[in-house]
């Protein structure tokens, strides 16, 4: 693993960009090389920008025939050396989730921007929705892990894929960013600084690119080309990549060490952050755009003398598990408003042992303050 | 030339899984040989392959890079490596179930946009590795695992439906024609573009003991009767040709 700074592509200072816009510029300034999609709404915006700025970035725009071949295309790049990502939505993350376990698998780092509608289904594809959390984490079959960050902004649309990709190349992991329509389509200022830190990929040579040879279990990552005859394979392989299709130990070895790479790095991955927690008797856990709605709730009634506070979720997976726990020792309740029926509710009663309440809504709407604010003082 | 060709296999790896009589042993060596008459070093190679058993003809035999895919989507996998990194020689080979079933949107949209690959479509005519099913590929009325009264549907006739896709380069030959085989797989490997070339092979596993082909050998001879160059197709009223397999190029 290596870590350099570059400058940024785009001018240092302030930008106006919506969400969707600032992932693409965010792609661009990790060294995204590589973008291959298929359009769909809300997203199509990332693959336009990507498209449009090709010309001055360099490296391949595809537009390929479906969402299944798009994220086959990123994995085959990655492999050729790109730093490379797709974007879609609720059904065209559906179609990549075989290859999401592929990638897993295989250890590929690349980045898929989920930006989220109402689903299921086809759903209401213009609408607003935040329903993907779970496929997010169980989309694929079989036992593995993600990173997944949920930003709040047009700024963390930009900063978040950044890290995204750093994330991905120091853990060879997919990593999701799931945005969603809200902050898709939203314009905001962006603060865009002139330099950015990339991490890189461990190279080795001569080093098996899927053993337990790096440091906390990644291995290193070859490129086709180098001249180390890789195999790369999707069944389950030992170190140098030879299919050992019915050894119990060499599956459940492989299947063990791309779980606990990244669960035993959890305090390097998840992301929180705090609001007025201090003294709260209450807390609302939310993430994503209806933790914009939640903070504007709890501020208000702050000021109504109300002690109640806002844990943001950055990143839903790995889940926060610790500090949900220890947030479950400071309050009475929990509150978790969400655009889904439950999903990441379910996790935080998991973790924490105080009253958990989820509060989902699926109208295709985001939350509005005034509702969160109802809650909390039902519960208070 | 034998020997020379063992350079080109990676250490370690001894028996193929094919079984008896398979065809893809035949098609691995032709591979093999049509890079070396080419002077194509591993190291400029890339082989990608789907999920089935002619994909594991490169992986893990040959000794350059390998991927070795999901099912059916070699080609997209291909396209990715091969457009970000162009001084890949990419050659795809899998099989007629991998490419034209599941995969079969793939093939026909690279062919289009004409993606510098070249593919090798190993075509069984059956689904070999999961136990003989029906493939789009199978004549009307073969029996197979799920067609036990005879196959209802027409096959594919992949190197009409490749080339009206827009492939630069498009060729038929069966595993009993290995001269003939072997020049079109050296000429799909330089031909700038989009290549394809359909490998008939027989699969006497599934596909013959279904068939009433009493011997892989039986496979093999029915195979070498059936197929016919283009000229001789030319020369065939439509009733002769019906049973036959017309090889050579097509572009």
């Amino acid at each position: 693993m290596s870590i350099t700074k570059v400058r940024s592509l785009l001018p240092a200072g302030t930008h106006y960009l919506s969400g969707n816009e600032a992932v693409a510029e965010g792609a661009l300034a990790a060294g995204c090389r590589y973008y291959a999609g298929y359009p769909i709404t809300p997203s199509s915006e990332i693959m336009e920008r990507m498209a449009d700025r090709r010309g001055e970035a360099g490296g391949v725009f595809a537009q390929m025939e479906d969402e299944i071949a798009s994220i086959c295309s990123v994995i085959g790049s990655v492999w050729a050396g790109a730093r490379a990502m797709t974007a879609t939505s609720g059904p065209g993350f559906s179609l990549m989730q075989e290859a999401v376990g592929y990638a897993a698998l295989t250890e590929t780092p690349l980045v898929i921007a989920d930006i989220q509608r109402a689903g299921p289904g086809t759903g209401q594809a213009t609408r607003v929705g935040s329903g993907d959390h779970m496929q997010a984490r169980w989309g694929s079959h079989g036992d593995y892990q993600v990173i997944s960050y949920s930003p709040w902004s047009v700024q963390e649309m930009y900063d978040l894929t950044i890290e995204a990709f750093n994330q991905a190349d120091r853990f060879r992991v997919p990593v999701l960013l799931m945005g969603e329509e809200a902050v898709g389509h939203l314009r905001e200022q962006v603060n865009v600084p002139p330099e950015v830190t990339l991490v890189h990929r461990e190279k080795r040579a001569g080093a098996a690119p899927f053993g337990d040879t790096g440091p906390d279990g990644v291995p290193p990552m070859p490129s086709f080309g180098e001249g180390e005859n890789l195999l790369v394979t999707g069944s389950t392989h030992d170190a140098r990549g030879f299919r050992r299709t019915d050894d119990p130990e060499v599956h459940e070895r492989l299947v063990s060490r791309i779980n606990e790479k990244i669960l035993n790095a959890r305090s390097r991955i998840v992301r929180t952050e705090a609001h007025h927690l201090e003294d709260a008797r209450l807390a609302v856990v939310a993430y994503g755009f209806t933790a914009r709605s939640a903070l504007y709730a709890v501020r208000r009634l702050r000021k109504d003398g109300l002690r109640v506070g806002l844990m943001r979720l950055q990143t839903v997976w790995p889940f926060a598990e610790q500090e949900i726990r220890e947030l479950g020792r400071a309050v009475d309740r929990i509150l978790v408003p969400e655009m889904n029926r439950g999903q990441v509710a379910g996790e935080v009663i998991k973790a924490a042992d105080c009253e958990v309440v989820p509060f989902g809504q699926t109208n295709g709407e985001i939350i509005h303050p005034d509702r969160i604010a109802e809650q909390i003082r039902r519960l208070l | 030339m034998a020997r020379d060709l063992e350079a080109r296999l990676r250490t370690g790896v001894q028996a193929t899984p094919f079984c008896p009589g398979c065809g893809h042993g035949i098609l691995m060596n032709l591979i093999l040989r049509a890079l070396d008459a080419s002077g194509i070093p591993m190291e400029e190679m890339l082989f990608v392959s789907g999920i089935g058993c002619a994909a594991w003809i490169p992986s893990p035999h040959f000794k350059g890079d390998t991927l070795h895919t999901l099912h059916g989507r070699a080609i997209p996998f291909a396209t990715g490596a091969k457009l970000f990194n162009p001084a890949l020689r990419t050659l795809v080979i899998s099989g007629d179930g991998d490419l034209a079933s599941i995969g079969g949107n793939h093939l026909i949209h690279a062919a289009r946009r004409n993606t510098d690959l070249t593919v090798i479509c190993a075509n069984n005519r059956i689904y070999g590795m999961t136990g003989g099913q029906a493939a789009p590929t199978s004549p009307r009325g073969t029996r197979t695992a799920t067609t036990n009264r005879g196959n209802p549907h027409r096959p594919f006739d992949l190197c009409k439906l490749v080339l009206a896709a827009g492939a630069a380069y498009v060729a038929r030959y069966a595993v009993t024609q290995p001269l003939a085989l072997m020049e079109g797989i050296r000429r799909a490997l330089e031909r700038e573009g989009f290549s394809f070339l359909e490998v008939l092979s027989p699969c006497p596993t599934q596909f013959g003991r279904r068939n009433r082909f009493e011997s892989p050998a039986e496979m093999l001879q029915s195979l070498m009767e059936r197929c016919v160059t283009r000229e001789e197709a030319g020369r065939m009223g439509d009733e002769e040709l019906a049973e036959r397999i017309v090889t050579g190029e097509f572009t």
